[in-house]
């Protein structure tokens, strides 16, 4: 319940009175206050700075250090003050989360800090608002991919019992865990260029003989240069085949973009060889020598400055897609246009509209080699229009891609959109978990609500056998579980289910008795028992596997109905209820034979076990050995009988 | 320089490229806090217009102030102090000072997670808001809780049977039980035991009537609604129940 709808609740009980003509039943009692004090300004002195609120205030969230008497441990008596010695900055915001039900986030303040405070006051970060929340993420990944990094750095100590394998594999995705990798490294970034140096001196024409036309230096030493890219195969053969042992998912290697690359440099070589002196595919074979030129891509393993380039372009492809087709768009309109226009004119270079797509790019590109040129007036105008928007359309993409680039060199790893979409999913997943804490918080502690009221009531006869200390004391311990506002909340809940006479109880129940509705009857005292096994087969299975036999409470009084739920544990009733606590079974037992009230009630209060409970929820978990009371439908997430 | 959130409102000309706003103090023009910008901003651009009117609209808010503490202190049962605790929660959550029935159907939501009740807080708002002008203020709500807290049962039942009778013609119809009926069982929710049947408003309506209406002439008047309540003992017990609230 948010904090500032607390200041309702009394108009909202207030309201019940709207109620109470319609009800048929008598309505439960209402909690009193046991110690009404007057509403007080407490000071809270925090570093020297003194913040001031009601006690109310802090009292709205009664599981965080200031609402509750944690707050104690701090209390000052002779200046008759809380102090904390803490950040005075980050606890306006701690305090107007209390005053307003929203915690922010500022944006001034440094993450692990605001972390700290909100660790101290015991307050959980995901209740931060939506209008924080965003900034406070991404702040906390930053930070959490900064730890990560300087923990790798820091991880260069070798882990013992590596296997070669591994230590290989770590070797060669990090070159600086060991001299041998540094050499290895150093090597093949050596054999690249010189493999590369050799298929760019291959084509320049070395000196000829005079009477010879020039041939290029691949030809005159062919052995020379045969032998080179031999070497330079050879090594990098190794080296692929060295990376593919060790590479801790082969299969995933092989499908990486580096061994891809590695793949394409080597396969020309083994392709010609296999392929030598045919003549036919000789012209093939010459094309295959442009793939050698991939080797130059391998030196991406060597900088990590041409592998953020290469993702800088993977990344920013749509806006590299929207130039391309900007262009395109561009350049067929104008070069339609020029074709036109230069129509008319004698030995025109415009030939048609694709020749004219050539005059179009190298205008646009503000490039203008010169070889097609526009004579005719028309042509000359719309030649000027072309280049201009020429300059337009390139540069609008530009700047985008330039961004690109730098955000992503300063934070190399930067989770994408799809990620923080999962967080948010998950963020409201937990948001959602604990609203439905509420409401079955509302289950819960109806049933130490109604455990409390048995103690009440059966206190008269039995005022003999229990003493008067223990049994309000056992009230106590229960009621000191849920606050003063809570309780009032929950006896609200209750005054509606008396009116229209039907409980709430949570979803699950609710679905199993939806789907024995056509079985059972209105009100619900018909035992038909034997058909409700078959359907409980059907649905919860997981929780109606310990729950098979349907109760048969021999022992309970005349008057009570038999259960017609089935999913009751029951054998072993009158052992647990003669093991457990004295007062409380006899207190338990009486109460049936008193309670004289229709259907739902009577029928449930038939189940006596001291089975555990457990919501499914997180949050609200009943303790041990509590027994429940007439509650039976929430009785079907038992999972666990307590081994009393 | 912390740059503000580029989807701004202003669209300067020569900046219309960059999408920044003119005062930018950081080299690269940093374009929509880091995310790449795609096709879709540049669609946007054409589909954008000018917003800034309606921003003004939304800032003439209604306010209300509401009369002051002595008034209310004589017309309403309530302390001072107890007055005073009513405001600050009051204007806590409405802080212009009037409650529309929006902001009274959320409030009144919160207190019944597992169903819905906004149609009974439909009923409560227009039982609230006696001069019927739209929205609840701070003297609607203290004297509404006056009767309702403090007030003799006679007003008690006076004002639920002006809550039941929708019309305000000083009869409540059939209808108008079984639509204030529905409201009170849909606060429910779905996940009742038993489960809750179509007719089951209706079962009690009748139920209702039954008790009530005396001459069986289908309608009950506040006569026969006040006589029938005073001879119902739990009735009568349960007008007790809220009077140490507060």
């Amino acid at each position: 319940m948010a904090a500032g709808v607390a200041a309702w609740l009394p108009f909202a009980r207030a309201a019940a009175i709207g109620w109470m003509p319609v009800a048929n039943l008598p309505m439960p009692v209402a909690p009193t206050e046991k110690n009404k004090r007057q509403d007080e300004v407490i000071i809270l002195n925090v570093s020297g700075r003194r913040f001031q609120t009601w006690r109310n205030t802090l009292d709205r969230y009664p599981d965080t250090l200031l609402g509750s008497s944690e707050k104690e441990f701090f209390y000052n008596e002779e200046t008759k003050e809380y102090f904390f010695d803490r950040d005075p900055d980050v606890f306006r915001s701690v305090l107007n989360f209390y005053r307003t039900g929203k915690l922010h986030y500022p944006r001034y303040e440094c993450i692990s800090s605001y972390d700290e405070e909100l660790a101290f006051f015991g307050i959980v970060p995901e209740i931060i608002g939506d209008c924080c929340y965003e900034e406070y993420k991404d702040r906390k990944r930053e930070n959490a991919e900064r730890l990560m990094d300087d923990q790798e750095d820091n991880k260069d100590a070798k882990l013992p019992n590596m296997t070669f394998r591994e230590t290989m594999w770590r070797a060669f995705e990090n070159p600086h865990t060991s001299t041998m990798a540094l050499v290895f490294y150093y090597v093949t970034g050596f054999f690249i260029a010189v493999s590369v140096i050799t298929n760019v001196v291959e084509t320049v024409p070395c000196g000829s003989a005079p009477n010879q036309k020039e041939v290029p230096c691949g030809e005159r030493y062919t052995v020379a240069f045969f032998c080179m890219d031999t070497a330079c195969v050879m090594i990098f053969t190794v080296e692929y085949l060295m990376r593919l042992f060790a590479a801790p998912n082969r299969y995933r290697f092989m499908r990486s973009v580096m061994s891809i690359i590695d793949v394409v440099a080597i396969l020309p070589y083994y392709i010609g060889l296999v392929m030598t002196d045919n003549e036919d595919v000789s012209g093939a074979f010459v094309t295959l020598r442009v793939f050698r030129v991939f080797r130059i891509f391998k030196f991406s393993r060597h900088s990590q400055g041409l592998r953020i380039l290469g993702y800088t372009l993977k990344s920013c492809a749509s806006e590299l897609g929207f130039l391309l087709f900007s262009l395109t768009m561009a350049i067929i309109i104008f070069a339609t246009v020029m074709f036109y226009a230069e129509k008319g004119s004698s030995s025109s270079k415009f030939t048609s509209i694709p020749a004219s797509f050539w005059y179009t790019i190298v205008t646009m590109t503000t490039l203008g080699y010169g070889d097609m040129v526009p004579k005719t007036i028309a042509g000359k105008i719309f030649g000027s229009i072309c280049s201009l928007s020429g300059v337009l359309v390139i540069a609008l993409p530009v700047p985008v891609i330039v961004s690109n680039f730098s955000r992503i060199y300063h934070q190399n790893q930067r989770a994408d959109k799809r990620r923080a979409q999962k967080v948010q999913k998950a963020r409201l997943a937990r948001i959602r978990l604990s609203k439905a804490g509420s409401s079955s918080a509302f289950l819960h502690s109806k049933r130490n609500g109604l455990f409390n009221e048995a103690l009440e009531l059966t206190q008269l006869p039995y005022k003999m056998s229990l003493s008067e200390q223990s049994s309000t004391k056992e009230e106590q311990h229960l009621g000191k579980s849920s606050s003063l506002l809570e309780s009032q909340h929950h006896h609200l809940l209750h005054c509606l289910e008396k009116t229209t006479n039907h409980e709430f109880v949570d979803e699950q129940y609710y679905q199993q008795s939806y789907l024995e509705g056509g079985l059972q009857n209105y009100p619900p005292r018909s035992p038909s028992l034997s058909s409700q096994d078959g359907v409980t087969g059907t649905c919860c299975s997981r929780r109606s596997k310990k729950h098979n036999t349907p109760l048969r409470n021999a022992s309970a009084p005349a008057h009570m109905q038999p259960l017609t739920h089935p999913q009751t544990h029951h054998h072993g009733l009158q052992e647990l209820s003669t093991i457990h606590i004295q007062p409380l079974s006899t207190s338990r037992s009486s109460l049936n034979m008193r309670i004289d009230e229709p259907a739902p009630l009577n029928c449930q209060s038939s189940q006596i076990t001291t089975a555990i409970i457990s919501i499914p929820t997180p949050p609200v978990t009943t303790p041990e050995g509590d027994a429940h009371l007439p509650t039976g439908p929430s009785h079907q997430n038992v999972v666990k009988v307590s081994a009393l | 320089c912390s740059h503000a959130h580029p989807r701004s409102r202003r669209l300067s000309p020569l900046f219309l490229l960059i999408g920044s706003k003119p005062r930018r103090c950081s080299a690269f023009p940093e374009i929509n806090d880091g995310a790449p910008v795609g096709w879709d901003y540049f669609s946007r651009l054409s589909t954008r217009r000018l917003d800034s009117v309606e921003d003004e609209l939304e800032l003439s808010t209604v306010r209300h102030r509401p009369e002051g503490l002595e008034q209310l202190e004589a017309q309403t049962r309530f302390s001072r102090k107890e007055l005073q605790i009513l405001y600050r929660g009051f204007k806590n959550e409405c802080p212009s000072g009037v409650v529309n029935e929006e902001t009274f159907k959320d409030i009144y939501s919160q207190f019944f997670p597992q169903g819905d009740a906004s149609t009974y807080a439909h009923f409560l708002f227009n039982a609230f808001d006696t001069d019927h002008n739209g929205s609840v203020s701070f003297e609607d709500f203290v004297m509404g809780l006056s009767i309702l807290l403090r007030g003799t049962v006679q007003e008690k039942l006076i004002w639920a049977f002006n809550l039941y009778d929708i019309n305000k013609d000083g009869y409540i119809s059939k209808e108008e039980m079984l639509d204030i009926m529905k409201a009170i069982y849909d606060m429910m929710g779905k996940c009742t035991y038993p489960v809750l049947k179509e007719e089951t408003p209706r079962q009690h309506v009748e139920v209702f009537f039954q008790k009530m209406d005396k001459n069986k002439d289908g309608v009950v008047t506040i006569d026969e609604f006040i006589d029938s309540c005073q001879n119902d003992e739990n009735i009568m017990r349960s007008m007790h129940l809220f009077e140490n609230v507060l």
